[in-house]
């Protein structure tokens, strides 16, 4: 599947946006962070300005952007019609959470009520989102058990680690911080661990033998294409990675969001505070081109059953 | 509602493609084309129409298989594709905007072009491939069964068929309702064991295959008759002249 930079930009800053409000909720709840006012407006206003250009991105590549309210009406069926429900539900909660913060100092009662709402609302926009590509039947790099965890997973993991930059960067850090970034590190790793080993040991649900009904004349070729010039479906769907080059873009994704993260972790528990303060700026930057990297091989590594008919492999 | 019809309608219409007649002239791919650019769907646009690169919008299209052994037992089939009007499309099944729907009445899956906000999810949700993405008007398109045509009134009854069946010069395709048993679809697919595509992935295809019958070639195993004729069968003039040319 062609590798789209606005989705990628899209799944990766919205799931570290909500991953990070989900957190700060539950901790203000149960009393981890302070309700002072410029944590407030740090905290939730990275969330939301992280899930607010990830959405915004995900309309660029819309043919009719003017159209976009539409895509609420069918969350009956549709995904993508749920994902944009909870992701517009996710913010009036997420307005009164972040009032009773930054301008009362208050996060209990009411305000708390309305923090449990915006990190339900929060993992549920994710789940949404990972839901689109995990219900797609054709792609079987898509539709298995591992994307919603490894979704749900890599968006608390890289919100754990803006946690942890805000609380040193505010004094407010507490080590279970880091502890719990370390635990969702290793969770992510093992989800996307697991992810490669299936899609590249799993057998493929169909062939050109079962997609054309061919296959009991003998094994089928591609003689001729009907057309001499790509068209929208080999443009979309056709997106080829070499084997060589995706095995070298893995390694960077598990050094990037996994292993230098988890060694600058060790850094911020044990370092100094400007050091432990450089170290928790480095794991987010680390983790942001790690999960990129991730995001785009998510997408390239996928192939879609139609190109069978076109001699691909599925 | 993109949901599904509750309910199977009255009719289910589709159409049935002879793999052993089709002889790959790509003709229902032009005519639909034709038809269609000034459609329900239409205009069918093309981007770098005249020059390299060029690309556009089609609802069929013809590929051509290579089948079996390697050489003389390979037999070449031709294999025109365009959307199957599926019972489970998750084509639409996933649609956010409810702009692709399945028409209750005869299962026919269309896109309202006035609701699509261009996402592309359907082409992703299609196994088969069927829909293509308009660039130029930023929407998505499809086969729509000739909509504008199979009620359409204003034709004699003869000429109520897709363009694509009245156009196809060998009779490979055929349309008609799958839900009366003696339809010519229903007929053929019971007579000449049409098959689905995909099968596996459980969209169900209102449309059907019908496999190439086999070969009618005489045994491969017998020498060629005309290579041998001169040396050993022929006789009198034509062998004194093989004996003279082979001196």
């Amino acid at each position: 599947m062609y590798p789209a930079y606005s989705v990628i930009f899209f799944t990766t800053a919205s799931g570290a946006g909500y991953g990070l409000l989900a957190l700060v909720s539950v901790f203000a709840i149960g009393g981890g962070l302070p309700p002072t006012t410029w944590l407030g407006l740090a905290a939730i206003g990275t969330a939301a300005a992280l899930i607010g250009a990830g959405l915004t991105s995900s309309t660029l590549h819309l043919g009719r952007p003017e159209r976009a309210l539409g895509a609420f009406s069918q969350w009956r069926s549709s995904w993508l019609a749920r994902e944009g429900v909870a992701a517009v539900a996710t913010f009036p909660p997420v307005g009164l959470f972040g009032i009773g913060w930054v301008f009362f100092n208050d996060v209990g009662g009411f305000f708390a009520w309305m923090a449990a709402a915006s990190a339900l609302l929060a993992l549920l926009t994710v789940t949404c989102t990972a839901m689109i590509y995990a219900s797609l039947k054709p792609i079987r790099q898509w539709r298995n058990g591992f994307v919603l965890p490894s979704y749900l997973a890599l968006a608390l993991y890289s919100g754990s680690l803006l946690l942890v930059l805000l609380t040193r960067l505010f004094g407010v850090y507490r080590p279970a911080f880091a502890l719990l970034a370390a635990v969702l590190l290793g969770v992510g790793w093992g989800i996307k661990w697991g992810y490669w080993r299936h899609i590249d040991a799993a057998p493929a649900r169909s062939s050109l033998a079962s997609a054309t009904g061919l296959g009991r004349f003998g094994q089928a070729r591609l003689l001729e294409a009907p057309h001499t010039e790509a068209n929208f479906l080999m443009r979309e769907m056709g997106y080829e990675i070499a084997r060589a080059h995706a095995r070298k873009l893995r390694v960077i994704a598990h050094v990037a969001l996994f292993l230098a993260p988890l060694i600058l972790l060790g850094i911020v528990v044990a370092g100094a505070p400007l050091l432990a303060l450089s170290a928790a700026l480095l794991a987010v930057l680390s983790a942001a081109v790690g999960v990129g990297v991730e995001r785009w091989l998510f997408f390239a590594e996928a192939r879609h059953a139609c190109m069978l008919y076109y001699g691909r492999a599925s | 509602m993109t949901d599904l019809p509750a309910a199977p309608g009255a009719t289910r219409l589709g159409l049935v493609i002879d793999l052993d007649a089709c002889v790959g002239c790509h003709a229902c791919a032009t005519n639909c084309k034709e038809w269609n650019t000034g459609g329900d769907s239409g205009p069918l646009t093309d981007v770098n129409a005249y020059q390299a690169e060029q690309r556009g919008v089609w609802f069929n299209r013809v590929f051509t298989y290579e089948v079996g052994g390697r050489r003389e037992d390979a037999r070449t089939v031709h294999f025109p594709k365009a959307c199957l009007h599926c019972e489970f499309p998750e084509c639409v099944a996933v649609c956010p905007t409810g702009a692709s729907y399945k028409r209750a009445a005869d299962g026919v899956v269309l896109v309202d072009q006035d609701k699509c906000i261009g996402c592309k999810l359907c082409s992703w949700a299609c196994p088969y491939g069927a829909r293509e993405f308009d660039e130029d008007q930023g929407v998505m398109k499809k086969c729509t069964l000739c909509i504008d045509k199979i009620y359409n009134v204003n034709l004699a009854p003869a000429d109520r068929v897709l363009t694509c069946v009245a156009t196809c010069p060998t009779k490979a395709r055929h349309f008609g309702d799958f839900n009366d048993p003696e339809s010519d679809v229903s007929r053929l697919v019971r007579e000449r064991g049409g098959f689905d595509l995909a099968p596996e992935l459980g969209y169900q295809p209102t449309s059907k295959y019908l496999p190439p019958r086999p070969g009618r070639r005489a045994p491969t195993a017998s020498p060629p008759a005309a290579a041998s004729a001169s040396r050993h069968g022929a006789g009198g003039f034509l062998r004194w002249i093989d004996r003279a040319l082979s001196r």
